[in-house]
């Protein structure tokens, strides 16, 4: 049975796709097979294998350090030429976009990247992405014998996978990269993680200036949401890049996604497309973002969220 | 040092509209897209450090004012542009675009540095670096925020999901770059009348001893989304508003859980 491959240096994302690869495979006759790359990699193996992977392809090369994409390519072309696989999906973070076109062009293969959704037509997979910078979604299928995609973080969920003993291959590789890192650091800023969030305010340009971004934070904390920004806001510096969402920044999937003083501008608004329920506060009722809203205020966002922030202190 | 920036140009996205779900780029112009702009001024200021020479290399890709359009990228400060203009680019998918770039850096010549913005404006694909890089056997570099070369090598600090990283590589080496790199510089009048005279070549494929490479993948569709959400607007005054809003949520189950 031909292979469906999924790697992702991130244990999270690698688990979603041995889960969201496992229905994909069943609709196509395949089997799931995994890879774990790079230092302690051992450790990732053991936990996709018992997370539904058939089989777990581990290589724990130093040239692997750091997953520069010249040797992580190399990897995986190897690794998925011995298997046999037919579709490689790699996790879409920065380092997995980055990876993947190189891999697909090593496999001579097709690829599509930022995959955010996945269908099967006529014993096709067919992937979903945006395109004309989010305001279209473009539903790609790769015409290579082999294809690689490269999908989103939280495309599928991890929750539902069916446990299984997988099986362990330590695998040898014959790699090299070019590339050294020399310094490795988080990086400043308060660490938001948007993408965890289950609720998220979201601000934009409606808030006059930085102070009064102070009532957005004590909006998010009566709620536990977590705030997130547009790029805007962060290139006046008023907020961290950590907190953009959009096209430059998060792709969030939240339960509920608040934008406070948030026009709408598509390039904000693919980042937030995800969320199960989008609630609007804006004075101008044209604004693009009350056409997504589930739930909106009409009104001046500095008498609706002291509002907000009272009627909060009862939940 | 010989830079090649490889730099896109695509429909001015704030002028396409959308109709029956589908995008309208007839008549709308093509501008250069904005972190070629960055790769662009990053080169330009590593010329000017280190000394040689930037060539701007666009695929034309069904845009008929290419030629036009990189005239910016020489009134940046970009030394020479070569334009790919056949009428077989016009719908290249990334692997054709990048077989077409490898070509065309190989004509060139000289090219110690390859630089790229991380994504198009328009599809933001980030395919096209990492398979020039493969094609030509060098190593890539994705993501900086920084770019300084010495010694053969380049030295970039790299903008990751959660870490900043500084990598160093051999030259030449493929290296892509973030907005958040620099400012690019907005070309005065003296600039923009000195970039007439710059040197400008245009290859078809045939010059680049290539075929129209095949396609490795197909849009099946590409539509605006429709929306599926409630649209429910709560009137009254702020604290009636406040109230019936945190209602709702808590009955959704996002709130008081």
């Amino acid at each position: 049975m031909a292979e469906l491959f999924v790697y992702s240096e991130k244990i999270d994302t690698a688990r979603e796709l041995v889960a969201g690869g496992v229905q994909i495979a069943s609709s196509l006759g395949m089997t799931v097979s995994a890879a774990a790359l790079g230092p302690n990699a051992g450790a990732a193996a053991a936990e996709l294998a018992s997370a539904g992977a058939a089989k777990v392809y581990v290589s724990e090369d130093p040239a692997l350090d750091g997953w520069p994409a010249d040797a992580v390519a190399a990897a995986l072309a190897q690794i998925a030429g011995q298997a046999g696989a037919a579709i490689v999906l790699v996790g879409s973070t920065r380092r997995g976009k980055e990876t993947a076109p190189r891999l697909a062009q090593k496999l001579g293969a097709g690829c599509v990247t930022d995959v955010n959704s996945c269908a099967i037509e006529d014993g096709e997979l067919i992937a979903g992405r945006y395109a004309f910078g989010g305001a279209t979604v473009a539903r790609e299928k790769v015409t290579t014998p082999v294809k690689v995609f490269a999908v989103m973080p939280k495309t599928f969920s991890a929750e539902g996978a069916t446990p299984d003993a997988g099986k362990v291959v330590n695998v040898s590789l014959t790699l090299e990269s070019k590339v050294k890192v020399i310094d490795r650091r988080a990086k400043e800023g308060d660490h938001v993680n948007l993408d965890a969030a289950p609720l998220i305010v979201g601000v934009g340009r409606g808030f006059d200036k930085r102070e009064d971004l102070a009532l957005g934070d004590e909006l998010a904390a009566a709620m536990g949401a977590v705030v997130g920004c547009t790029k805007s806001l962060a290139d006046f510096e008023w907020l961290g890049e950590d907190r953009i969402i959009g096209l430059s920044g998060a792709k969030t999937a939240p339960d509920l996604y608040l934008g406070v003083g948030v026009s709408g501008q598509i390039q904000h608004t693919v980042g937030v497309a995800g969320a199960k329920l989008i609630a609007a506060v804006n004075k101008d009722k044209e604004a693009p973002l009350f056409a997504m809203a589930d739930y909106g205020i009409v009104g001046d966002l500095y008498e609706v969220v002291p509002a907000l922030i009272e009627r909060l202190k009862s939940v | 040092m010989d830079i090649v920036v490889c730099v896109k140009t695509n429909p001015d996205l704030q002028m396409v509209r959308i109709k029956d779900r589908v995008a309208q780029t007839d008549g709308v112009p093509y501008k250069i897209g904005d972190l070629e702009r960055n790769a662009l001024e990053a080169a330009v200021v590593l010329r000017d450090a280190v000394g040689g020479k930037v060539v701007a290399l666009c695929l034309a890709e069904g845009n008929r004012k290419a030629a036009e359009d990189i005239k910016y990228a020489l009134a940046m400060g970009a030394d020479e542009a070569a334009i790919v203009d056949d009428p077989a680019t016009v719908s290249l998918d990334q692997a054709g675009v990048a077989t077409v770039i490898a070509a065309a850096v190989r004509k060139l010549g000289a090219c110690d540095l390859l630089l790229f913005g991380e994504g198009s404006s328009d599809n933001y694909t980030g395919q096209v670096a990492g398979r020039t890089a493969e094609l030509l056997g060098v190593p890539q570099i994705g993501y900086a925020r920084k770019v300084e070369a010495a010694d053969g090598a380049v030295r970039c600090e790299r903008s990751m999901d959660d870490m900043l990283e500084t990598v160093e590589a051999p030259l030449p080496a493929a290296v892509t770059v973030v907005s958040e790199i620099n400012e690019p510089r907005i070309p005065g009048l003296m600039h923009i009348m000195k970039a007439k005279n710059k040197p400008m070549q245009t290859w078809s494929l045939a010059d680049l001893g290539l075929e129209a490479p095949a396609p490795v993948r197909e849009i099946v569709s590409n539509l605006a989304e429709e929306q599926d959400r409630k649209h429910i607007l709560f009137e009254g005054t702020a604290a009636e508003q406040a109230d019936a809003f945190v209602n709702a949520l808590i009955k959704e189950g996002v709130l008081g859980r």
